[in-house]
C-alpha cells in the first residue's frame, strides 16, 4: 500500500476491538430502531482488518490522491462502518446518535456526506463497477494505491456485478481486490435456495480473477490474504467465509436477523455475551 | 444499418432556410467528437469512454489519435456509467458515451446514485438520441431521456440544436464541476446563429425576434421552429420568436417567462415524448409564474410511434416547418377567440 503503512496490531487486539465495534452497532441499531443487524455482524471482522490493517486512509489522508480507496458495495452493512470509521477518527463517536434521525447525515445507506465514506451506494451491484472506474485511473496515474470492495453473496445475482468482473478482468487490474461477504443468506433465505450462485470461486476464476478463499472471521488469514500481493495482471476476489450474525449466539445464521432490531430483552442478553467475550479478552466495553 | 433517410425538409422549407442565409453544417456528433480531441490533446486527464461505441459515436478518429485516453468498456452501458463514476472519483475529466436509448434506460440506476447522488463531475453524452435512429424502431429511439433525467437531482441536461452550441456546449462541460448529460443527434444540421453569438451555459439563445408567437425549442427540432417563424411572417406577416433552449435543466425561466409576457402564444418543440421534457418544464414555470400563455407542446405524442425514419417520424407528428406553421396558427386563431 502506498503513503504511509498503519501500525499492524495483535489479533487478540483486533478480536477486542471487533467485540467493541459489534457492541457499538448493536447499540446504535438499537437506538434508532433500525438498521442491518446480521449483515453487519457478518462483515464487522472484514471492515476492522480493513480500517485497522490493511487501508492507509486516516483522517488526515482522506483527501490524498495516494490513498488507497474503500468502495462497501454491500451498502446496506453501513451501522458496522460506521462505527469503524467513529472509532478510526473520521467523526465523533457521539455523532451515531443521530443515526436515521432527521436531518442526519448518518442514514442506513452510506453517503459522501460522512467523513470517510467515498461512495453513495446502497443499490445493489453498483459498487464493483466504480472500483474498476478508480483501479483505471489509478494505473493511468501510476498512483500505487490499491482499490477494494465489500459486496454479499447475495449481491452477486446482479448482473452488473459480473460486467464489471469482466471488465476488471480484461484490464488486468491487480490493484482491485474485491471481498465477498459469504454468509450464505440474504433476506429471504439461504442464498443457494433463492437463486444459486455456487460455486463462486469458480466463477470469478472463469471470469479471469485471482481466488482467495479465507475464514472471514480469521483476522490473521483476512489481513494475509488482503495484504498478499497480487497476481500480476489480474484481480483478486477475497471469499471471506463468515456467519451471519456473528458474535450473538441466538443471531448467528438466523435469517430474521438481516434487519431484525432486538427487543431490551435480546439487546440486554447480546450485550450480556459481547461483554463476557471482551472480558476474557481483558478489555473493557468501549 | 438505417435504409437510405428521406430529406428532413420539405423543397419548400430547403427554399426558406437558403432565404435565410442558413448553411448546411455537420452532424452535431462529429463536432462533438473532434472538440473533444481538440480538449483532449491539450489535457491528459479527459478520458473517453464507450460502449462498443465508438463508430456510432463518430471516436475512431479519437482513439487512434489518443489510445490511451479512450477506454472501451463493451456492450455494458451499467459498467460504462459505473466505471465513469470511479474515474471521475479520482478526479479524471470524464465523457462516457452510448447511444441515448439505452445509455439513460439500462444505466439509468447508475446514472442516479454512481453519478448524481455520489455528485462525480461526469459527463455522459446520448448519441443517436431522440429518433435518429429512425427505422430501427422502438428499442433504439430515446424519448424518455429529458422526463427520467430531469427527475434525478443533480444533473445539468444540454441539447446543443447546431454545430456552435454543440462545441459550446462540450467546451462548457469539461470542469464545469457537476454532472452532465450532453444529447446529440446524427443528422447536418443548419448552422443557427450568428458568428458573434456568446454561448452563456443554462441560458437560452435567441434565434430570432418576434412578438407574435413564441417558439421554444430544443435540439435538432430548433431548425423546424425558424423556418416555421421565417414561413409565418413571410406569408402571414406574423413576427415570431425563436428560443433555442439547449439547456433543459435549470430551465431558463427568466427566458420563458419573458417570452410568454412578451408574445401572443407560445409553441414549445422537441424531439421527446410529450411528457416530462422541454414543453412540460415550460408549462410548469408559467403556471408557477401565474403566467396565462396559449399554450403548445408539440413533440411525440403517447403512441406507439409511428415507423420510419427520423423525417419520417419528425413530419408526421408535425415537426417541420409546415407542421409549425400549422400548429402556430391554429394556436393563435383560439388565443383570439
Amino acid at each position: 500500500m502506498a503513503a504511509q503503512k498503519i501500525e499492524s496490531r495483535s489479533v487478540t487486539e483486533l478480536s477486542l476491538k471487533s467485540w467493541q465495534y459489534r457492541r457499538e452497532m448493536l447499540r446504535i441499531i438499537k437506538q434508532a430502531g433500525a438498521g442491518h443487524t446480521g449483515g453487519g455482524l457478518s462483515c464487522m471482522d472484514i471492515l476492522n482488518v480493513l480500517y485497522n490493517q490493511v487501508l492507509n486512509v486516516s483522517p488526515a489522508t482522506i483527501a490524498d490522491p495516494r490513498r488507497d480507496r474503500y468502495v462497501q458495495s454491500k451498502g446496506h452493512c453501513v451501522e458496522a462502518l460506521y462505527v469503524v470509521l467513529a472509532d478510526r477518527g473520521f467523526f465523533p463517536s457521539t455523532e451515531l446518535d443521530t443515526l436515521c434521525q432527521y436531518q442526519s447525515h448518518f442514514v442506513g445507506h452510506p453517503t459522501r456526506k460522512v467523513p470517510g465514506i467515498e461512495q453513495n451506494t446502497g443499490a445493489l451491484g453498483h459498487g464493483l463497477a466504480v472500483c474498476v472506474g478508480l483501479a483505471l485511473a489509478s494505473k493511468q496515474d501510476r498512483v500505487g494505491n490499491h482499490i477494494f470492495t465489500l459486496m454479499g453473496d447475495g449481491e452477486l445475482a446482479e448482473g452488473s456485478v459480473w460486467e464489471a468482473a469482466m471488465g476488471a478482468a480484461h484490464y488486468q487490474l491487480d490493484n482491485l481486490t474485491a471481498i465477498v461477504d459469504h454468509n450464505t443468506l440474504q433476506i429471504t433465505g439461504r442464498t443457494r435456495d433463492v437463486c444459486s450462485n455456487e460455486p463462486i470461486d469458480q466463477k470469478f476464476a472463469a471470469f479471469g480473477w485471482h481466488v482467495q478463499v479465507v475464514d472471514g472471521h480469521d483476522f490473521a488469514a483476512l489481513t494475509a490474504a488482503l495484504l498478499a500481493k497480487p497476481q500480476p495482471g489480474m484481480p483478486t476476489v477475497v471469499i471471506a467465509n463468515t456467519i451471519k450474525g456473528k458474535g450473538v449466539s441466538f443471531m448467528e445464521d438466523v435469517v430474521k436477523w438481516h434487519h431484525g432490531v432486538p427487543n431490551d430483552a435480546e439487546y440486554a442478553l447480546a450485550l450480556q455475551e459481547i461483554d463476557a467475550a471482551i472480558a476474557l479478552l481483558g478489555g473493557s466495553p468501549s | 444499418m438505417s435504409a437510405p433517410a428521406p430529406s428532413m425538409y420539405s423543397d419548400a422549407a430547403r427554399r426558406r432556410a437558403e432565404l435565410l442565409g442558413l448553411k448546411l453544417g455537420r452532424p452535431n456528433l462529429e463536432v462533438f467528437a473532434d472538440t473533444l480531441l481538440d480538449l483532449a490533446r491539450a489535457d491528459r486527464q479527459i478520458l473517453v469512454l464507450t460502449s462498443d461505441s465508438r463508430g456510432s459515436g463518430k471516436l475512431v478518429p479519437f482513439g487512434q489519435a489518443l489510445p490511451e485516453q479512450l477506454i472501451e468498456v463493451g456492450i455494458a452501458e451499467q459498467n460504462l456509467v459505473g466505471i465513469a463514476a470511479g474515474l471521475g472519483a479520482a478526479s479524471k475529466k470524464v465523457f462516457a458515451v452510448s447511444p441515448a436509448c439505452f445509455l439513460t434506460a439500462r444505466s439509468l440506476e447508475q446514472i442516479k446514485n454512481d453519478i448524481a447522488y455520489s455528485d462525480h463531475p461526469v459527463t455522459l453524452v446520448g448519441i443517436s438520441a431522440g429518433v435518429s435512429y429512425g427505422a430501427l424502431g422502438s428499442t433504439h429511439h430515446s424519448l424518455h431521456d429529458l422526463a427520467a433525467l430531469r427527475a434525478i437531482n443533480n444533473i445539468e441536461i444540454v441539447v446543443p440544436a447546431d454545430n456552435f452550441e454543440t462545441r459550446a456546449a462540450v467546451i462548457a462541460a469539461v470542469g464545469c464541476g457537476n454532472p452532465v448529460y450532453l444529447r446529440f443527434g446524427k443528422a447536418p444540421l443548419y448552422g443557427l446563429h450568428a458568428a458573434e453569438t456568446k454561448y452563456q451555459p443554462r441560458r437560452a439563445l435567441t434565434v430570432r425576434e418576434g412578438r407574435d408567437i413564441a417558439f421554444i425549442a430544443t435540439g435538432e427540432t430548433v431548425i423546424h421552429a425558424l423556418l416555421a417563424a421565417a414561413e409565418l411572417e413571410a406569408s402571414a406577416g406574423l413576427s415570431c420568436r425563436v428560443l433555442s433552449m439547449p439547456t433543459v435543466r435549470p430551465l431558463d425561466a427568466e427566458a420563458v417567462l419573458l417570452a410568454a409576457a412578451e408574445c401572443r402564444a407560445v409553441v414549445t418543440v422537441e424531439e421527446h415524448l410529450v411528457h416530462g421534457g422541454l414543453g412540460e418544464a415550460c408549462a410548469g414555470t408559467l403556471m408557477q409564474a401565474g403566467a396565462r400563455a396559449r399554450f403548445k407542446i408539440v413533440g411525440l405524442p403517447d403512441e406507439y410511434t409511428v415507423t420510419g425514419s427520423q423525417a419520417d417520424i419528425f413530419r408526421h407528428y408535425g415537426i417541420s416547418m409546415e407542421g409549425l406553421t400549422q400548429t402556430a396558427r391554429t394556436l393563435l386563431a383560439r388565443a383570439e377567440q
